[in-house]
């Protein structure tokens, strides 16, 4: 970007608008997690007040660690999501690449079906989906989870690469094609490389709302054994007190991985975009 | 023995009918030149050659051997796109040898193969680099040598040196014509430039619409058009069509003159004013409005003193002179 043509006035308005924005949205994270470090008096007293020595306490995350399934959870948030994704990334990435490669009759109308998922919330089918669960004896699995939320997650996927993919240049298929490259080295080799920054695009807007999902997991497996983090953190909300320390403590934790997640897509995103500058 | 051979190839896109009865052969070590307007279907006639489109019907034999439902990988062809085609990600050496490995050539086959190309086309200092590290240019070159690399029967070139500036186009053009006369293999170039065309070609084959217009060697088409389509084609400037400027024309007949038959003189038969010249140090080209309101350009050898605005008189020698009937055909002077 040329920065010398730009002036000042706009560039201090953006940065402001943006820092604002940042603030926003960084508020609740930071409350949450600077509360995690406090006694319970403290929270109440002085919620948006830094911890001190006198109101430093670890006491939520000991009650957390020593409710020995918290690992447990954690584990299962983790497979969920990353099964998940990996499921909508490769197998919205092959529909997206036949949608966008292959003329066959009744292309459009597939594309169209595809993306109807788009604008029609998966949630409006659960009691399909929960009596499907039941008579194919899914129910309190990760599979079943992970079933739903790959389900949920392909419409957009699809939508998003194929238009991605039909911006890769036929030549470079077809070059690979005289060179004796398989439709699936063009695909894994030449294509999906190319539209890796929309990959990470979408892992990143489905990542969010799969670990952070409270619905299905409530519904299709509420077991102990396959809590996910979401659900389990709730055993410290009840219908009279809540572990609050506990509770903030239980989501600062799960703070973590979908920030590591999220800096490794985000690398992708990047080096992506740069590597197209320079074509 | 035939190259090439296709008869009688269709080819259409749903209800669109691209490819229009095509027969063409291309002989053992001929360089064929593909022209026509945008969009007359050279590049899906390239296409079919070389299997990324099924023609709907026809035969294409390549080597004798009918390839209609051989893949592209297995006709013996190697093509050059126009957008260079470059796999993003390998080297240049792995760019070039990635063909030959797929089909399982031995390493020390594909090395040799490698170096073999890239000595021919300058590229031994490059071969390390990614496409993203070279120039246009050399880009273009790198995806001539893949070709090379591969050895194949046929070489499938579309329109490779339109992404180029004027100077690097004439000295790939020159490296290509080289490549030709060293390879001796069989060459199928498709471009809108008609000095590549006339340049380059063994053979010209003139397209329109999805037909095949007239195949010739590029003097054959300059100098004995069939039809007026072929004859505005070739030839720059192009060559003058009057239908009323020149006495004596029978109705709905139309003549032909190529710009550098025309000359000045005080007995021509065509009179008009110079409305604008063009110098160009070697040639000069004056164009004239008619007196009955016709443009024609005229090429003059050398410099020459006209100004804008004088009145001239045109003349030029009949025999140079193609006359086109009203449905544009070729047809002799003299015949009704
Ligand atoms: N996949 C396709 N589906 C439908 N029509 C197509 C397809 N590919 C090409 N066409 C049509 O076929 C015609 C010929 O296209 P083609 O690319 O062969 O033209 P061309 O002679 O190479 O033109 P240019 O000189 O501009 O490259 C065009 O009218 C184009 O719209
Ligand atoms: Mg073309």
């Amino acid at each position: 970007m040329n920065t010398a043509r730009r002036t000042l006035g706009p560039t201090i308005a953006a940065h402001g608008v943006m820092i604002l924005y940042t603030l926003i949205a960084l508020f609740p994270v930071f409350v949450i997690v600077t509360n995690s470090f406090k006694s319970r008096r403290a929270i109440f007293r002085d919620p948006l007040g830094l911890p001190t020595s006198e109101t430093f306490s670890l006491v939520g995350y000991e009650t957390v660690l020593k409710q020995g399934d918290f690992f447990l959870y954690f584990q299962n948030s983790m497979i969920v999501t990353v099964v998940s994704l990996a499921l909508i990334l490769i197998f919205g990435a092959m529909a997206a690449f036949a949608l966008a490669e292959y003329r066959f009759p009744g292309n459009a109308l597939m594309g169209l079906y595809l993306a109807l998922g788009i604008m029609i919330p998966i949630r409006i089918g659960t009691v399909a989906i929960l009596e499907m669960m039941v008579s194919t004896g899914l129910v309190n699995t990760l599979t079943a989870l992970i079933l739903v939320y790959t389900a949920q997650g392909l419409p957009l996927a699809v939508f998003i690469l194929s238009a991605f993919m039909k911006g890769v240049s036929d030549d470079l298929k077809n070059a690979g094609r005289i060179d004796g490259l398989s439709e699936y080295k063009i695909f894994f080799r030449l294509v999906l490389p190319l539209v890796r920054p929309a990959m990470a695009t979408v892992a990143v807007f489905n990542m969010i709302p799969i670990w952070n999902d409270l619905w299905f997991p409530l519904i299709l497996a509420p077991a102990e054994e396959v809590k996910t983090l979401t659900l389990g953190s709730q055993v410290f909300i009840g219908q009279f007190v809540t572990d609050w320390n506990a509770v903030l403590s239980a989501l600062s934790m799960a703070i973590l991985p979908v920030m590591v997640l999220y800096v490794v897509f985000s690398r992708q995103l990047i080096r992506g975009i740069t590597s197209g500058a320079v074509k | 023995m035939t190259a090439l051979s296709l008869e009688n190839v269709n080819k259409s896109f749903g209800t669109v009918h691209v490819l229009k009865d095509i027969d063409l052969t291309v002989e053992e070590g001929e360089f064929v030149v593909f022209v026509g307007p945008s969009g007359c279907g050279k590049s899906t006639l390239l296409r079919v050659i070389a299997g990324l489109e099924d023609a709907t019907s026809g035969t294409v034999r390549i080597g004798g051997d009918v390839v209609n439902s051989v893949p592209p990988a297995k006709r013996g062809i190697a093509m050059v796109f126009q957008s260079y085609a470059l796999y993003p990600h390998l080297t240049v050496k792995d760019n070039m040898g990635l063909g030959l490995r797929q089909e399982g050539a031995d390493k020390s086959v594909v090395e040799a193969q490698v170096a073999k190309a890239s000595a021919m086309l300058d590229l031994d200092s490059y071969l390390t680099r990614r496409p993203a590290e070279l120039s246009g240019g050399q880009r273009q070159r790198v995806a001539i040598g893949r070709a090379i690399v591969r050895d194949p029967k046929l070489f499938l070139f579309d329109e490779p040196l339109s992404n180029l500036d004027a100077a690097l186009r004439m000295n790939t053009r020159v490296e290509i014509a080289n490549l030709h006369r060293t390879l001796s293999a069989s060459m199928i170039y498709v471009t809108h430039d008609q000095i590549e065309a006339m340049t380059l070609a063994d053979k010209i084959v003139v397209l329109r619409d999805g037909r095949v217009e007239q195949v010739g060697s590029p003097m054959e088409l300059y100098n004995n058009p069939a039809n007026r389509f072929v004859a505005s084609f070739l030839g720059s400037p192009a060559m003058n069509f009057l239908d009323r400027s020149v006495p004596g024309l029978a109705p709905g007949r139309t003549i032909g003159i190529r710009p550098e038959y025309l000359s000045l003189s005080e007995d021509g038969q065509i009179a008009g004013t110079v409305t604008h010249v063009e110098r160009l140090g070697g040639d000069t080209n004056l164009l004239v409005r008619t007196d009955q309101d016709e443009t024609l350009t005229v090429r003059l050898f050398g410099q020459d003193p006209t100004e804008v605005g004088a009145q001239v008189r045109l003349g030029f020698d009949p025999a140079r002179a193609f006359h086109f009937n009203a449905a544009q055909e070729r047809v002799t002077a003299d015949a009704a």
